[in-house]
């Protein structure tokens, strides 16, 4: 009897071992790339790299400022786009929604997030690509929106959902519209939330290089042209790195290291928010 | 807000449904003939239907780009492995191949080390532990794919190369996995780094199925004298089957998608080879590499034709990722009602 329990108990440390362990062989390698990074690009990050463009090969030094540039223009363009799509559709999925449509509209919208996002680069090529005859800052611009969209369109949507109904009520009963009731109340009691929602979709679209394969396909140069093919910090990092050069694995490196610390930024802000909200 | 609405309600006592703006700003006449509540409803609807066009234009597109190759080959684009651009004869088998075995291979490494992490912060750890640690992988799974790319190429394909691989091959080279030479870029590469890069996502949705699982369940066990592992093994993990089922699923469509992580690290080469040593290729890979520079019609239309695949294949497999793990919140709902 008493030989059982000590079995059981043996068993049960075992196993909270084992699990342990699990969770260590997990957050190693993560672990590992993070330390790489830091290490790598605090050795290989300078002045240069933020306001320079790439070096020529075989020179040293050179940045990647115009990829930073492009990146920036590039997802200021898909927010342009992609923000107003979400967001009044996620009004219009919770406000006016319920019907067999709006499923309709959930199930697409799912599809859409989950779709590998190179089918978004090679899609986003034929449609805009192919007719306006040159690769562009401006395609890159709407495959991010692509993705964007899905990801503000259900965060937003469960964020108004949270909004208590006697809050709507409230508004109408006092002769607002709906139409801004929905804008000046709801939106807005959201807004923590749905900032949280936008923050992430940036996020993660700072960090994709797929969709842009196709679309910008980078630059060497200072790209400002939006209908001209444009340099962004994810597709600099891909190139250099696959590239046999010591100085440009360096910048990937330095890349590396903005981008991540830009998008855990981002990350942390969104999670503030987010905080902020559930406080309340 | 209170003020807001107060000041609509004064400039709106006799127009009950005209768009209020700032009573001093609107122009007075054309605001009376315009029906606020009617144009939102018209834009709002708008834009949520042009979700509904965007997926729509992509699968007419995707399906339309495809049908030469499709015409072309048939079935024998997906049996073949003959992939010739100049001649013009296109067989998918390999990037297929690589794909699958790719994948696969990564989830199952992933799902065991994902279920025993998340195990471990929700059952194990003490709160603060556990606390820190989940939001910290949640982070982790927000890198972008191009950065565990930079580091596979870097750092772990040279360390593969001139550590692991020797060591499979000299105490492992009889099973004809471990057979050839080790060139660190390959599909041992692409495994490792696909696993790096799912673990984070299993592991946070498996959490949250392990979170749904009432506490009563937990207790009834505890009460039958049960320990840790064994209130695991009989009350938790059965509850969260299916939830976490879904959980390693999701991690599959994301494991197919990937593109830039895997192109970098498995080695770009159209080979069927049972050595997980030897260089690969996968869907996204092939279309990553060769999309922006096709050199006829007939070779868009077949990389083309392998997106399709690749949107159908992650298509199926996310809807019964989310449908398993609908199932275990709805059932949670349903316990606590």
């Amino acid at each position: 009897m008493m030989q059982g329990v000590t079995l059981r108990k043996m068993k049960n440390h075992l196993m909270s071992f084992v699990m342990l362990a699990c969770t260590l062989a997990v957050l190693i390698p993560l672990g590992l790339i993070f330390f790489h990074i830091v290490k790598m690009g605090i050795s290989s990050l300078s002045l240069d790299f933020f306001t320079h463009i790439p070096a020529p090969t075989g020179e040293p030094g050179g940045g990647m400022a115009n990829g930073m540039l492009g990146s920036l223009i590039m997802i200021g363009g898909a927010s342009l786009i992609g923000l107003p799509i979400g967001i009044l559709g996620a009004i219009y999925l919770s406000e006016f929604g319920g019907s067999k449509i709006s499923t309709l509209i959930r199930f697409a919208a799912d599809v859409l997030s989950g779709t590998p996002s190179i089918i978004t680069g090679m899609v986003a090529y034929t449609l805009l690509v192919v007719p306006m005859k040159g690769f562009s800052g401006l395609a890159g611009s709407i495959a991010l929106a692509m993705i964007m969209i899905p990801i503000v369109l259900r965060t937003t949507e469960e964020q108004l959902k949270m909004v208590p109904g006697s809050l709507r009520e409230a508004s109408l009963a006092l002769g607002v519209p709906f139409w801004r009731t929905s804008l000046k109340v709801t939106l807005r009691s959201a807004l923590s939330g749905v900032l949280t929602g936008i923050l992430l979709a940036v996020a993660r679209i700072a960090g994709e290089t797929a969709p842009l394969l196709f679309t910008a396909l980078g630059n060497q140069f200072w790209s400002k042209n939006v209908m001209q093919p444009m340099a962004a910090l994810p597709l600099q990092i891909f190139s250099f790195a696959i590239a046999p050069y010591e100085d440009w694995h360096k910048l990937a490196w330095a890349g590396a290291l903005v981008l991540v610390t830009v998008m855990f930024a981002l990350s942390l802000t969104a999670r503030y928010f987010g905080r902020t909200r559930q406080a309340r | 807000m209170e003020i807001d609405a107060r000041s609509s309600y004064c400039s709106n006592e006799t127009e009950t449904n005209v768009a209020p703006v700032t009573t001093h700003t609107r122009p007075a006449q054309s605001a009376k003939k315009v029906n606020g509540d009617y144009v939102f409803r018209c834009l709002t609807t708008l834009f949520a239907l042009s979700i509904l066009a965007i997926l729509a234009l992509m699968i007419y597109e995707m399906t339309g780009e495809s049908m030469p190759a499709i015409k072309a080959f048939g079935w024998k684009f997906v049996t073949s492995r003959e992939w010739d651009a100049v001649q013009g004869i296109f067989g998918a088998l390999p990037y297929l191949y690589g794909s699958v075995v790719s994948s696969v291979l990564a989830l199952l490494l992933a799902t065991p080390l994902s279920i025993g992490a998340a195990l471990f912060i929700t059952e194990v750890a003490p709160g603060k532990i556990g606390a820190i640690v989940a939001p910290l992988v949640e982070l982790l799974a927000a890198i972008p794919s191009v950065i565990y790319g930079l580091w596979g190429v870097l750092v772990m394909a040279p360390w593969l190369q001139s550590t692991v691989q020797p060591f499979l091959i000299e105490h492992f080279g009889f099973i004809p996995l471990f057979q050839g030479a080790p060139y660190g870029v390959s599909m041992l590469a692409a495994i490792f780094i696909l696993m790096i890069m799912v673990v984070p996502i299993i592991t946070s949705i498996t959490r949250e199925v392990l979170l749904a699982v009432p506490q009563s369940q937990k207790e009834a066990a505890i009460a039958l004298g049960a320990t840790r592992w064994e209130t695991i093994k009989i009350a938790i993990l059965p509850y969260g089957k299916s939830g976490i089922l879904g959980a390693a699923i999701l991690g599959l469509g994301r494991a197919i998608g990937e593109t830039m992580a895997v192109t970098m690290v498995i080695g770009n080469a159209p080979n069927i080879s049972l050595s997980l040593l030897s260089p690969a290729y996968t869907m996204p890979s092939v279309i990553a590499n060769e999309f922006a520079e096709t050199t006829s019609k007939l070779h868009a239309s077949a990389l083309m034709e392998i997106g399709l695949i690749l949107m159908l294949v992650t298509l199926v497999v996310n809807a019964l990722a989310r449908l398993l793990i609908w199932s275990v919140s709805r059932s949670a709902k349903g316990g606590a009602a």
